[in-house]
């Protein structure tokens, strides 16, 4: 019985159904992670196979192995390294001729390499056939038809792993070249060992450079694909092996090197596959609606509506249930409390501060959940990957991929949930860009704010101030992004390229993963950052000099809010209970309200009697209509709730980023706050 | 002509690709190389386009669409 753990890394394109097919190895059961350094995820899972332990490692989908992406730099670091025994290249078999490319790129690196055809159900659903003699063949390495959807193929799959760990070099290769064109000295012997034979003088080259390699490097492995790598003039390759091959490298060989994997390519899929023009065109008839010029719009627009209503109407009434839930629990929780002796301080940490903190994570739970589930849909069926060509035009305008439009609409729902759908986004720039302007848009909880000081100050025109506040906050968040793009002009980062995969019916366990993963992930990470804000803001709100108190104005807060109250004039909200109010919906901005009627001394803020009370007494202040706006405009643009920060932090990585952004967003209230209000004051006057 | 001339539906080949080196090789490592046959599948007023390349689809911006000389075969 052997207990050798083995290595499995999982590479292939995007979309060639690798995941899925890592997915029904392990299960749900994975270990998600990043990669030193970067941001790009890593997943591990293990399995057993007869008596044989395996770790398998899935590492991010790329197209090539140059180093021209944080995705291609990550997957070519761990294949190199000695971490990973053998390799599992996943292929779409079903667009095999661009699956290859990286193929052959796998196998120059010399390591135990089995080429997992995947897809086969859709192949022979097209009515395509793929040679699997002649295949192995020519690539020299072991070609196993597999299915991962329909989970065919998978044990002899592992099997053909176990068996193949110790072979670096493949089986015999047998071409039927046309030999006669090259005349080179080492054509036989390089035909029988390598898959990619370049011509003559590529061929040369690699000689010169692998002998000078090996003179100062002995230590060096795999000589030829080292050789190549220079040939290409790959940088990470240059830099660890700084020698001068200047005399060697006459003109750039990339580009040939490319082409003539590509001639090479070509001649394996002549070879290979049967009955390739006969292929399904439902994608084709699909996208001819989804994609298209006009129509294509409106149908993207009534899917988000889709998504938005299941998000938001379903959650949130599922949602109530949770809240119920949570009352019924701080109810439970006080009275144990108090059986238990618990002082009344500690009875307030624990309800009023971590269960109302940590619980209202709980609550977003529905929302979250089906916000997944419906992505995880979109993304699997196909459909994502449209969205960026389809939106690309409108969104390009403001420096924005396509797909930014997706968290920027789910931010007037709620800003948690938008900030992680900015994981749709291609690129870190992007993600971070949307990142920043999606607390811009009117999240629901702060609509309970508009509504009431609209309503004791506008009276009929309530609607109108109100909706304002919804456009003001897109603008703002167009208007930063454009700024965004000005700034950004050095690098023009918006190239749309992205590879639309053939639409498939999605799969339920890549869906449930999916969710899964994500769910887990907004519990564990946000929960514990939310854990500690939840505490933070409860001692500003319950401490005071004096210790701790029931009464909000001895707390810190208010003496915080005392000494803040300058800075707040010049923009309407020079009033110590304003500001304190606004401290506490850094908690969750609906409780800018309830912190009003506290504050004032106002039980029932909502009902007619009390907002004519607040009203009386806020106009004997001197808060007036502008007042209220200016108020309005502060709530919806200052820094969004702790869950929203929290999620913020999770999502960017970095405490750094998020507290430049939430400076960036008080400082952007303060000014508008600020514009409103004084020009609003001199238009009066 | 250039790419973003092309029609819907119609056959081209690249002749010559005037981009950026990185998002040249990033296409070249797509299978677009100077010689490849891509077809049109889908395309925007002002140059977006759905094109396949080796059996693949792809979608480009315009900023890709209008560096990209091809011929029509």
């Amino acid at each position: 019985m052997s207990t050798k753990e083995l290595t499995i890394g999982f590479v292939g394109n995007p979309n060639c159904g690798k995941t899925t097919l890592f997915n029904a190895y392990t299960g749900a059961n994975l270990k998600v992670a990043n990669w030193p350094g970067v941001t790009v995820e890593k997943k591990e899972g293990a399995m057993r196979f007869h008596d044989d332990t395996y770790k398998l490692v899935d590492l991010p989908g790329t197209y090539s192995l140059t180093s021209y992406t944080m995705e291609e730099t990550v997957t070519r670091q761990y294949i190199l390294s000695d971490d990973v025994d053998v390799i599992v290249d996943v292929a779409d078999a079903s667009a095999l001729e661009r699956n290859l490319y990286l193929t052959l790129q796998l196998i120059e690196l010399g390591k135990p390499i089995v080429l997992a055809l995947n897809m086969m159900d859709i192949v022979q659903e097209r009515g395509m056939e793929i040679d699997l003699h002649r295949l192995p063949e020519m690539l020299g390495i072991p070609c196993v038809p597999v299915s991962a959807r329909r989970k065919t193929g998978l044990e002899i799959l592992i099997h053909t792993v176990a068996h193949h760990k110790d072979k670096a070099q493949g089986e015999k290769i047998i071409h039927h070249h046309d030999l006669e064109e090259s005349r080179h000295k080492d054509v036989e012997e390089h035909h029988k060992r390598y898959a990619m034979v370049y011509t003559d003088d590529v061929e040369d080259k690699i000689d010169e450079i692998a002998a000078r390699m090996k003179e100062a490097y002995p230590e060096i492995g795999n000589l030829r694909w080292h050789a190549i790598k220079i040939l290409e003039n790959d940088q990470e390759v240059k830099k660890k092996y700084p020698l001068d091959f200047s005399d060697i490298l006459d003109r750039d060989y990339e580009k040939e090197i490319i082409n003539q994997k590509f001639g090479f390519i070509e001649e394996i899929i002549a070879e290979c596959v049967v009955n390739r023009s006969r292929r399904m065109e439902s994608t084709d008839r699909t996208d001819r609606l989804m994609t298209h010029p006009v129509l294509g719009l409106p149908v993207f627009l009534l899917i988000m509506a889709g998504v938005f209503f299941l998000t938001f109407t379903v959650g949130d009434w599922l949602k109530g249930y949770f809240e119920v839930a949570l009352e019924w629990m701080t109810e439970a929780v006080t009275d144990g409390l108090v059986l238990a002796g618990a002082g009344e301080m500690l009875i307030s940490l624990i309800t009023d501060g971590i269960i109302a903190g940590v619980g209202g994570i709980l609550t977003f739970l529905p929302n979250i959940f089906i916000l997944f589930l419906a992505l995880a849909f979109l993304e699997d069926s196909g459909y994502m990957a449209r969205v960026a060509y389809v939106m690309d035009g409108i969104m390009g305008k403001i420096g924005l991929s396509g797909r930014a439009f997706l968290p920027m609409l789910l931010g007037f729902g709620c800003t948690v949930p938008a900030v992680m759908a900015s994981r749709v986004l291609e690129n870190r720039r992007d993600r971070m860009k949307t990142i920043l302007i999606t607390p811009f848009m009117s999240c629901s909880a702060r609509l309970p704010v508009y509504v009431l000081f609209s309503e004791l100050f506008f009276a009929d025109k309530a609607m109108i101030a109100a909706f304002s506040m919804y456009v003001l906050g897109l603008a703002t968040a167009i208007l930063s992004a454009y700024v965004m793009k000005l700034a950004d002009r050095q690098k023009n980062s918006n190239m749309l390229l992205i590879e639309l995969p053939e639409y498939k019916t999605p799969n339920a366990h890549t869906i449930r993963v999916y969710v899964w993963e994500k769910v887990k992930d907004y519990l564990s990470k946000a929960g514990t950052t939310i854990f500690v804000a939840s505490i933070v803001m409860w001692v500003i709100m319950n401490l005071g000099i004096h210790g701790f108190t029931t009464d909000m104005d001895q707390s810190f807060g208010a003496a915080i809010g005392k000494v803040l109250t300058p800075v707040f004039a010049p923009i309407g909200l020079g009033y110590w209970q304003i500001v304190l109010a606004l401290i506490s919906g850094v908690a969750a901005k609906e409780v800018v309200v309830s912190s009003c009627s506290v504050l004032f001394g106002i039980g029932n803020v909502t009902t007619g009697a009390g907002m004519g009370n607040l009203s009386a007494l806020l106009e004997s202040m001197g808060f007036g209509a502008l007042n209220a706006y200016a108020l309005m405009v502060f709530c919806l643009l200052y820094v969004p709730c702790m869950a929203a920060v929290a999620t913020i932090k999770k999502e960017t990585g970095s405490w750094k980023w998020t507290a430049a952004m939430a400076v960036f967003q008080i400082l952007t209230a303060w000014t508008a706050a600020f514009l409103i209000f004084q020009i609003g004051s001199g238009i009066m006057r | 002509m250039k790419l973003y001339e092309g029609q819907k539906g119609s056959t081209l080949q690249v002749i010559h690709m005037d981009l950026p080196l990185q998002t040249e090789r990033r296409l070249e490592v797509l299978g677009m190389l100077e010689g490849t046959r891509i077809t049109v599948v889908n395309r925007k007023k002002r140059g977006a386009m759905i094109i396949k390349i080796r059996g693949t689809r792809f979608a480009v911006g315009e900023n890709i669409t209008e560096h990209i000389e091809v011929e029509e075969v």
